[in-house]
């Protein structure tokens, strides 16, 4: 018999990529009126179902919790992912938090994942996506991974846990390879590690029932002043709506186009 | 005293441009020390003399590479502590920013990632949410720490050169304690074009190449260019995942796009829009590519690209 796992993902709900996304307010953040749970976010999720599902779901004993941090809309990323399948959802919203950039993000994620770990059984792993949507830093995992004084095991394309060794492949341009740690580790996985479920109906009927918790910042024992703002250790001092690309020259093939691109390259200088 | 401090991961033979242009912009911030992690040759340290660094560290240690991220972070933080550094500059690889990530932390240092341009006041430009909005960012803390996009400024040697002094950097001994080890690693074979985000020049292909990248590849070629593709492409098996340019692949920002039977949707624009000069070719007029497109044809690219292969051979001689 596996281990049991108790598993957090972090999932976000982001601006939907399909249409026109705008910053706004006095802090030059992103407006997340029209948001949806972040497509990349579905990778980790299902990751973490089909972990815990080896180990005999949660009849066995397993935990997949997910696990969201933003004003009300963010709770819609945790109902989703409720409705894929996650076993709990955790949804962390306080005024205080708005503004917060990846330094005072990851303090408040790393302060609620050990809220989670509080109730004598530790987070084992906390798995993400590999990217959010919404493109912002690519900094949440590294720092939440040092200030957890996890390993990271990053753009993980396939991802094993045996007998309390996490195995990860990774693949890049020039190599692969292969890298383990000991749990309890982080782990961001790549859109090529599975194929996720779509929720379906009984899955969206099951959902109504599944426990989302809903915590502040008193509840994690954090001060309001080391998030938001205040506590952050960037600010974006400007923001400019870039002039959309304009169309240049269209021509159709009559033969020669290939020619004509050459000719439009020497121009540019490009060749 | 430094006032920035480059990180150069193994820097091998000779200094890639990415690098050169760290060492450029790090210059505006004033005194330039350099953070190696791997073999220092005697010709990569007179070009770091050349672009006028004063100091170059080496790690106490030489199994950085054998685990991710965590031991370099840790390295680099007691490299910034030796030489007093404000502000680290780092390169944009995905490494690179999980790097600064966790360095940051470290420091207490605000981390800014995607920069394309570097003020001496330490303000970082960047390009966000796909290319459609430029913003300003600062740091608020002593220690600043900026990953820093490829292809933004023009390399450049200090005005006059330096004899860089070297130094070693005890890496903490618990540095990789924390930290996922790499076990086994297969390098794939080289194709000897360019790395895609650092190229000058992609060449992308995307559905209408339908399973045949050889006439791309034959264009790159010509071009001294990387090859990149869509995500239809990639999920179809024809090219490596390695190569997808667009929001969930690689963000590129080239002097010229060459974009081949590829529609343009948001998924794909989002990766390569900030290009310099973008050239589409489709079939299909209608294409959302030609939107953004410098220069268009609407045409068979079975038949445009090997025509402009052979007129850039010949004109090339």
């Amino acid at each position: 018999m596996e281990e049991t796992l108790k598993i957090v993902v972090l999932v976000k709900h982001v601006p939907d990529a399909q249409f026109d996304r705008h910053i706004t307010g006095p802090g030059n953040t992103t407006d997340r009126d029209e948001s949806i749970l972040s497509e990349l976010d579905e990778y980790a999720l299902e990751a973490a179902l089909q972990l815990a599902e080896e180990r005999g779901g949660a009849k066995a004993g397993n935990e997949v919790i997910a696990l969201s941090m933003g004003p009300s809309g963010a709770v819609n990323a945790v109902k989703k992912s409720l409705q894929i399948g996650a076993y709990s959802g955790v949804h962390l919203s306080d005024d205080a938090l708005a503004g917060s950039d990846a330094a005072a993000t990851s303090l408040a994620l790393a302060a609620t994942i050990r809220h989670l770990s509080a109730d004598g059984r530790p987070v084992d792993l906390v798995l993400t996506g590999m990217a959010s949507t919404d493109g912002e830093t690519s900094l949440i995992p590294a720092q939440l991974a040092e200030r957890l004084s996890l390993p990271q095991l990053t753009f993980a394309s396939s991802l094993e846990v045996n007998g309390g060794t996490v195995v990860a492949r990774r693949d890049a341009g020039s190599h692969s390879e292969t890298v383990e740690a000991q749990l309890p580790a982080l782990v961001s996985v790549t859109d090529q590690i599975n194929e996720p479920r779509y929720p379906n109906f009984k899955g969206i009927l099951a959902a109504k029932k599944k426990k989302i918790a809903s915590l502040s910042l008193a509840d994690i024992g954090v001060d309001p002043s080391e998030v938001g703002q205040a506590g952050s250790w960037t600010v974006v001092e400007s923001a400019a709506a870039r002039p959309p690309r304009t169309a240049g020259t269209i021509i159709t093939d009559e033969g020669d186009a290939g020619i004509k691109l050459v000719d439009f390259l020497a121009a540019q200088k490009l060749l | 005293m430094a006032n920035a401090l480059v990180f150069i991961d193994n820097p091998g033979a000779a200094l890639k441009k990415s690098s050169l242009e760290l060492l450029t912009l790090a210059r505006k911030l004033g005194e330039t020390a350099v953070a190696i992690n791997g073999e220092l040759t005697d010709d990569v340290a007179a070009t770091l003399g050349a672009y006028g660094v004063a100091t170059i560290y080496q790690p106490s240690v030489e199994d950085l590479d054998d685990y991710l991220v965590a031991p370099k972070a840790g390295y680099l933080a007691a490299a910034v502590a030796a030489s007093g550094a404000t502000a680290v500059l780092i390169e944009n690889s995905p490494e690179g920013k999980e790097i600064a990530g966790r360095l940051g932390i470290k420091l207490n240092a605000g981390v800014i990632t995607d920069v394309v341009g570097l003020d001496a006041d330490g303000t970082a430009h960047k390009s966000v949410l796909a290319g459609s909005y430029n913003t300003t960012a600062k740091a608020t803390t002593p220690v600043s720490v900026f990953s820093v996009k490829a292809n933004i400024v023009e390399t450049e040697p200090a005005g006059a050169a330096t004899a860089p002094t070297t130094a070693k950097v005890e890496v903490p001994a618990d540095a990789a304690a924390n930290a996922a080890r790499i076990s086994s690693r297969t390098e794939k074979p080289a194709s000897g074009r360019p790395d895609l985000s650092e190229a000058r020049i992609v060449v992308a292909g995307g559905r209408g190449v339908d399973g045949d990248f050889g006439p791309l590849e034959e264009l790159a070629d010509a071009l001294g260019a990387a090859v990149g593709a869509s995500r239809a492409a990639t999920d179809a098996g024809w090219i490596g995942h390695d190569a997808q340019v667009g929001q969930t692949g690689v963000t590129v920002s080239p002097q010229l796009y060459i974009s081949a039977g590829i529609s343009g949707a948001i998924q794909q624009k989002a990766g390569m829009q900030t290009s310099k000069v973008i050239v589409a070719i489709n079939k299909d007029a209608e294409s959302p590519v030609f939107e953004i497109a410098d220069f268009g044809i609407i045409g068979d690219l079975f038949k445009v690209v090997p025509q402009a292969t052979a007129e850039i051979k010949k004109r090339k001689g």
